[in-house]
């Protein structure tokens, strides 16, 4: 595959799940088409084709990241190709830092199909695989296999069961095909099946009108971010097509190609930044970054697996995703490497912070993680924003981990701990005793989305935040501290709320109380007649709500409530808790993927992500360019001519090499050279430090307000006229929603509704009418003239000269068989007479 | 000449067949008429054959004969049929197919 006409030749392994890994996209769309088809009739009415396809790609998925891995060792040198993954684990590679040699480029695995081509444009479809593809697919298909199995308890008896499962499947596969995107093309494939049946899961108890408003609000606000995606790989296609054409004999829409574009030295900074300017408008949408987050909570009408997937791994990961991919691109339109105050930092830190804060104002539980999500995000794209690509990447795979537990474990405590309520307030607290084993996961998945050392959540948040400051953003560095602490109080305050305290409404079983056998009429009941859930101090919920009821809002409905033998709160069974307790298992170790605080103790072995994920800042030679379609790799060869990428050691010290310089002639660089802070552990003391910090303000507040309800606190906000704004600013998530809705919608759209309508009456309308009016005439007149005169006359002569023929013939058929015969000899006679009379003369 | 002959008695036979076609009102008649008119036109094509020594007159003649009898076979039948549903097969009542 590759070229070996150097001494250094790049002699790279491949391997069958590397070479097939678009099976993984494939095989989730199969399972939806075969759940759809034939699910109803199947014994576990379709979850079973869902469960084998999602482990079948899981399978694929798994064996493509272990050959990656082998992949990038095999470029170490001849011999020393790692055969598994207990070797790959083990084995410590020279950085160039170190002064080891300079790592070649780890080109990617690319197998396409080429379904469409004009005029030299070809698009393929099928895997390009890299070590961020490798790790984000096998994650995807991780979370969602663990979230499936989850599902098979917890909606069963759903009306919609099949359907729910043929969703999940095609959602999964929508990201799958996103992350292994060879093009552009593909890409936005990906991306647009996951805004669809986001929009069927959202919507999936479509029945109660707050839930379909959710679904449509979810969908539109991503496809105001999704025409940014449209827009922005037209302009990168413009901008980087004729330059792909001449030197990779690619185009426009391949990614490599716009990477290598991108960094080229040669692309239009114009381009370059509004292409990255529209790109990242749908990352903002996408990935619920300000001012587009709104959707993101209001998805939660969803139920919760949806939730829990959603928020993990797929959906919002999408738009990091889309950054994290065509990062060059970002890279050069932003100046991040020169230290420009990047568009995402700046979205990045403002997200951390306006979502962190709007979490404390949430009673549902599912809402406070979504905004956990929002904050979370934020972080991510703070770190790319500011040129900490590794950390965020990192954070994507730690942070699915732990969400996903988290919203798993909110799924178990709404299915038997508070009868389908989400509410903290009114139907939670008090649960840790009842639900043991949702309450240790819980506070473990805690402990890592707050980056308690060593949790999860520790090593990639403290990176990024370590990352950050290192590269010269020492602002937003701090307000990435601030937004831990944030993370720390709001977490312990739902904590406090759910697992805390006494137990109150469903929590502490009153909702059984008054009715057993005609619950699921008043059930039905409730939730047609209540509506918002609205905000109320405690005791008066805790009072009322055995007359109350629960919130409509808030209600995970099963359409079936399935057994209600056991009443009351209890633990959950081992369907939903065996994918909890292996999610908050990896919420204690996944951050071992990456622990650099380590790496000067044991060597830069144990930095797995960096060494495998991250795309190495050497420029290759392109040595030549299979012209048989975009499918093809580009034949690399690695050049030890280019100058390596330095790694940032001193303040001032002009950076060279790929991102930072142009690459010489004829040589390509596909990824920055990104620098990486060296991890000081006084940093790390004082990001712990401001955690705990956090945690115990947020501990005292909840014990004083919410369990002493001490009487400086309770009601502040009613006392208060700063604080009373504060907490309706916040409760009102900064007017967006009444921006949005009732200012840029009305204001933009009935206008607009308006103008639409005087020129459908006046200029559509009467075109048409004029067009019908004239169009009427017009056959008035070939009905008279043209249909009735010459079509019709033709017609009828032939038919009338046919008739008289016959008529005038009728005599002949006198029926007699001896006239026939006659006529016939005679006939012949004739003529033979005149043959006989020709010939002769 | 030996074929003058032949010729001759060939355009007897179809004469006689020619009368036999036109003026019977048997329609079994009619049909032997039309054998003979066919016979004719055979010992034409053999005498031919004879005169020019070539055999494709007579394989014709065979041809001729085959398709004959078939031709018969229906005549036949269809006559049957029209006996049947009129007790008769004079030709000269049938003329249900008038125009």
């Amino acid at each position: 595959m590759f070229a070996a006409d150097t001494s250094r030749a790049l002699e790279l392994t491949s391997g069958w799940f590397l070479e097939n890994a678009w099976l993984a996209g494939l095989l989730p769309v199969i399972g939806f088409a075969l759940i759809i088809g034939l699910g109803k009739r199947m014994p576990m009415k379709g979850a079973e084709i869902g469960l084998a396809s999602m482990a079948a790609t899981l399978v694929v998925t798994v064996g493509a990241a272990i050959q990656w891995m082998q992949r990038v060792n095999s470029a170490e040198g001849p011999g020393e190709e790692a055969t598994g993954l207990v070797q790959a684990f083990g084995r410590s590679l020279p950085r160039a830092a170190e002064g080891g040699e300079a790592e070649p480029f780890i080109a990617p695995v690319v197998k396409t199909w080429v379904w469409w081509q004009n005029s030299g444009l070809e698009f393929g479809i099928g895997s390009s695989i890299d070590g961020l593809a490798a790790l984000l697919l096998a994650l995807v298909a991780f979370i969602t296999l663990l979230v499936q199995i989850f599902s098979l308890d917890y909606i069963r008896n759903d009306r919609r069961y099949t359907h729910f499962f043929a969703s999940i499947t095609l959602f999964s596969g929508g990201m799958l095909i996103m992350l292994m995107a060879e093009n552009m093309v593909q890409l936005i494939l990906g991306w647009e099946i996951m805004g669809l049946t986001s929009f069927m899961l959202i919507g999936h108890w479509w029945e109660e009108e707050a839930n379909s408003r959710a679904a449509l609000k979810a969908f539109f606000t991503v496809r105001v971010g999704d025409v940014g995606l449209l827009v922005g790989t037209a302009i990168i296609f413009f901008g980087a097509n004729q330059w792909a054409v001449d030197n990779l004999d690619s185009n426009g829409f391949n990614i490599s190609a716009i990477q290598a574009w991108a960094l080229s030295g040669e692309a239009d900074t114009q381009f370059l930044l509004w292409g990255a300017v529209a790109l990242f408008i749908a990352a903002i949408g996408k990935s619920g970054q300000f001012p587009l987050h709104t959707w993101l909570p209001d998805a939660m009408a969803g139920p919760t697996p949806v939730s829990s997937l959603l928020h993990s791994s797929t959906m919002v990961v999408a738009g990091v995703f889309l950054v994290a991919r065509i990062y060059p691109v970002f890279w050069e339109g932003f100046n991040i490497g020169t230290g420009g105050l990047s568009f995402i930092a700046i979205i990045g830190a403002i997200t951390i912070v306006i979502a962190a804060l709007l979490a404390f104002v949430q009673d549902d539980i599912k809402k406070v993680l979504a905004y956990s999500t929002v904050s979370q995000l934020g972080y991510m794209m703070l770190g790319l924003g500011t040129g900490a690509w590794l950390p965020a990447v990192f954070h994507i795979f730690t942070h699915a981990f732990f969400k996903c537990a988290l919203f798993l474990c909110a799924g178990s405590i709404s299915h038997s701990g508070s009868h389908h309520s989400f509410d903290m307030k009114k139907d939670m607290g008090g649960l840790r005793k009842k639900m043991p084993v949702t309450f240790a996961a819980w506070i473990v998945s805690t402990l890592a989305l707050t980056g308690v050392f060593p949790f999860a959540g520790f090593w990639s948040k403290d990176e990024i935040i370590d990352n950050v400051g290192n590269n010269g953003y020492t602002f937003l560095m701090w307000v990435a501290l601030g937004g831990a602490a944030l993370t720390a109080m709001y977490m312990t305050r739902a904590t406090y709320l759910t697992f805390f305290g006494e137990p109150r409404g469903a929590a502490a079983g009153e909702h059984h109380q008054h009715d057993t056998d005609v619950e699921a009429e008043e059930h039905e009941l409730e939730e047609a007649t209540v509506g918002a859930p609205e905000p109320r101090s405690l005791g008066a919920a805790a009072a009322t709500h055995g007359g109350g009821g629960s919130a409509g809002g808030d209600h995970d409905d099963h359409g079936d409530h399935g057994d209600h033998g056991d009443h009351g709160p209890h633990e959950s069974g081992p369907l939903l808790l065996v994918p909890i307790v292996i999610l908050a298992f990896l919420a204690v170790v996944a951050g071992f993927a990456n622990p650099t605080p380590l790496a000067s103790r044991f060597g830069e072995g144990v930095e797995l992500i960096k060494t495998y994920v991250e795309p190495r800042a050497e420029a290759v030679v392109v040595d030549d360019f299979l012209a048989s379609g975009p499918g093809d790799s580009l034949i690399l060869v690695d050049v030890p001519a280019a100058a390596p990428a330095a790694e940032a050691e001193g303040d001032g010290a002009a950076k060279t090499g790929c991102g930072f310089t142009s690459p010489e002639a004829g040589t390509v660089c596909f990824f920055p050279a990104v620098s990486h802070a060296e991890p000081k552990f006084a940093k790390i003391l004082l990001s712990l430090g401001i955690v705990a910090a956090g945690y115990a303000v947020a501990i005292a507040f909840c014990v004083a307000y919410y369990g002493r309800r001490d009487k400086r606190l309770v009601g502040l906000t009613e006392r208060n006229k700063a604080l009373r704004g504060g907490f309706l600013f916040l409760k009102n998530k900064y007017y967006l929603d009444a921006l949005y809705e009732n200012v840029i919608v009305r204001a933009v759209a009935h206008p607009i509704a308006k103008a639409a309508y005087w020129i459908n009456q006046h200029v559509l309308d009467a075109t048409v009418d004029g067009v019908g009016v004239g169009a009427r005439r017009t056959g008035q007149w070939v009905y008279d003239n043209i249909d009735q005169k010459v079509v019709d006359g033709a017609v009828n002569g032939s038919g009338f000269a046919a008739s008289e023929a016959g008529h005038a013939m009728q005599s002949t058929q006198s029926g007699k068989v001896s006239q026939y015969g006659a006529l016939l000899f005679g006939a012949a006679a004739v003529a033979a007479i005149v043959l006989v009379i020709v010939n002769v003369s | 000449m030996l074929a003058v002959n032949f010729l001759l008695l060939a355009a007897v036979l179809f004469s006689i067949g020619v009368y036999g076609v036109i003026a019977r009102r048997n329609a079994v008649m009619v049909l032997m008429s039309i054998e003979l008119i066919l016979n004719s036109v055979n010992l034409n094509l053999i005498a031919f054959s004879l005169m020019h020594g070539v055999a494709d007159g007579q394989v014709f003649a065979l041809y001729v004969i085959a398709i004959a009898a078939a031709e018969v076979g229906v005549g036949l039948a269809m006559v049957l049929m029209i006996y049947r549903n009129r007790r008769s097969i004079a030709l000269d009542e049938l003329s249900e197919m008038k125009g």
